[in-house]
């Protein structure tokens, strides 16, 4: 205690500086850094895509149901996959599309990685949709029967539109979600940005500078991609007023 | 049934006949352009009468040989249940090219669920409802084409809050009559200018005032050129002062000779521009007639007890 406390801060600094360049500068370290967020974001963007396509789908097969009667097979299978996906760990999901369904295939780790979030994520993305496309006033739909338009062109030029609307805030939420979930894709000896960290710390010993700079690098993506769906959140809703 | 053997032939004749009422709409502005040609072809004089009496279901069914291909709208024997209510019991009704219907009755008497029975927002639970000889509850009819020719206007507007004024009125002509922009815009320029918002084109329905949502519900309507507009209280939302300009939006529509249905609550349209009354309770039409006869001299007591009600 005593030593610390006679440390001066200049030599507290020097001390920081030096564990930094050993973290990050020697041996290139900070890639493990950079070719991780690159592995992260690969996985997210995939992710989102297989998420938000199946989420649509899954919601419309659910909102048919809802509102006709029809699709009743297809809506089982629907309430199976919430149920199954929304009761399980997303890590156990991941180990077992990786172990038991895909690694025997020997498929990429990414890819694996892909399928396990983007059907995670499928699930939640489709109740938030159910969600929007309900909070439509029934004469939205019907005044677009009533002119003439079927069942898909309805939900399609009339009712989506609108629900995407309300549901973007819930949509951004999942995907930030998203984005923070693939840090466990470490468990498939995938080097995603949080691994990344951790084998740095592997290295020098030291935890705290490699893991707040991974935790920087998240918040600052969370940052802007809040950024942007508010930005096409204000465009959105100029067009109504 | 055994009306159903009858109903092929007669739709086959009606189809002929669809291209005469077209050319007639230019002919005469006058109402009920449909009566001219019918009379010539088949020379019955009491048939007008038959057709007054048609509210009794059993002589719809005996009366109808003479009368299957002239009625644009012909319904019979509709039952539609919302498990115990029965919201329609055996409702019969013809409704004829160019005239206008007017369907009052005290709330809960399944006006509206008649009207949206009409274009099957609601499906009824049996009956027939036979549209320019197509009986549309036939599992093979694709019933979205025959909407295209049914209008609807909305007691609440049920704009499309996310397109523009013009954007509301074109997409439907666009999308489902391939109309050009152009020819829809024109089109609709000249329904707007009509209804007196042409100016408002490029605006988006939350700007506008109630009546000139409603009016513009109905141009949405009207750029489908429909053959026939059903109106499920056009009025009954509004702000009194703007039931006005949509009532006169309505008149010069039943002026033209646009065939109409009406539920309403508005006494005064019905007395001044109805050609029928049609006075509903209990899932039953229990009078029909000229607007003299329902409002000067109501023959059953429910009848008697809503028209005191309303008129007082």
């Amino acid at each position: 205690m005593t030593i610390y406390a006679a440390k001066t801060f200049s030599e507290w600094f020097a001390d920081l500086q030096a564990r930094f360049i050993n973290d990050f500068i020697t041996d290139n370290r900070w890639k493990f850094l950079w070719n991780g967020l690159g592995v992260t974001l690969k996985i997210t963007a995939g992710a989102l895509v297989i998420g938000v396509l199946l989420g649509f789908l899954v919601a419309a097969v659910r909102a048919t149901h809802d509102k006709t009667g029809k699709l009743r097979f297809l809506n089982v299978l629907a309430k199976l996959y919430l149920t199954v996906i929304r009761g399980t760990p997303v890590v156990v999901q991941l180990l077992i599309t990786y172990f038991v369904i895909l690694a025997p295939l020997g498929v990429n780790e990414v890819l694996v990685a892909i399928c396990a979030f983007g059907i995670n994520s499928g699930a939640y993305v489709a109740e938030i949709v159910r969600a929007g496309i309900m909070s439509i006033d029934n004469g939205q739909f019907e005044a677009g029967r009533s002119l003439g338009f079927n069942y898909p062109q309805t939900m399609w030029y009339i009712i989506l539109p609108q629900a995407f609307k309300n549901i973007l805030p819930a949509l951004c939420n999942e995907f930030i979600v998203l984005l923070k979930e693939t840090s466990v894709s470490g468990y498939v000896a995938l080097q995603d940005l949080t691994k990344g960290g951790d084998i740095i710390r592997g290295r020098t010993f030291d935890a705290f500078l490699p893991l707040i700079a991974v935790a920087l690098i998240y918040l600052v993506i969370v940052l802007i991609l809040t950024k942007l769906v508010s930005i096409l959140e204000r465009r959105l809703r100029s067009s109504e007023h | 049934m055994s009306t159903k053997k009858k109903k092929s032939k007669p739709a086959a004749e009606k189809a002929a006949e669809e291209k005469k009422p077209e050319l007639e709409k230019a002919e005469t502005a006058a109402k009920k352009p449909a009566e001219k040609p019918l009379k010539e072809k088949q020379p019955e004089p009491e048939k007008k009468e038959i057709l007054e009496e048609l509210l009794k279901p059993e002589e719809t069914i005996e009366a109808e040989g003479g009368e299957m291909s002239e009625s644009l709208i012909m319904v019979r024997n509709l039952e539609k249940h919302y498990g115990d209510l029965h919201a329609l019991d055996g409702v019969s009704m013809n409704i004829e090219k160019g005239e206008v219907v007017v369907i009052i009755g005290p709330s809960g008497s399944g006006k509206s669920t008649f009207l949206r029975s009409l274009n099957l927002l609601e499906m009824p639970t049996s009956g027939e409802i036979i549209f320019e000889g197509v009986n549309m509850l036939d599992k093979h009819v694709d019933i979205n084409v025959h909407r295209q020719k049914m209008g609807m206007v909305f007691q609440h507007f049920n704009l499309f809050p996310h397109m523009t004024i013009m954007k509301n009125v074109t997409i439907a002509p666009m999308k489902l009559l391939k109309k050009s922009r152009e020819e829809a815009e024109e089109k609709a320029h000249e329904l707007l200018r009509r209804v007196g918002l042409d100016d408002r084109a490029q605006s988006y329905p939350s700007q506008l005032s109630g009546g000139q949502k409603q009016r513009i519900a109905i141009v949405r309507a009207l750029c489908m050129e429909p053959d026939v507009m059903l109106f499920d209280e056009p009025t009954s939302a509004l702000d009194p002062e703007m039931v006005g300009e949509v009532l006169d939006v309505m008149k010069s529509l039943a002026k033209e000779g646009m065939t109409m249905a009406v539920v309403t609550h508005e006494m005064g349209f019905a007395k001044e521009v109805a050609d029928r009354v049609v006075f509903m309770a209990d899932g039953k039409i229990l009078e029909t007639g000229s607007p003299e006869e329902i409002f000067s001299n109501p023959k059953t007591e429910k009848a008697k007890q809503f028209l005191a009600s309303v008129l007082s």
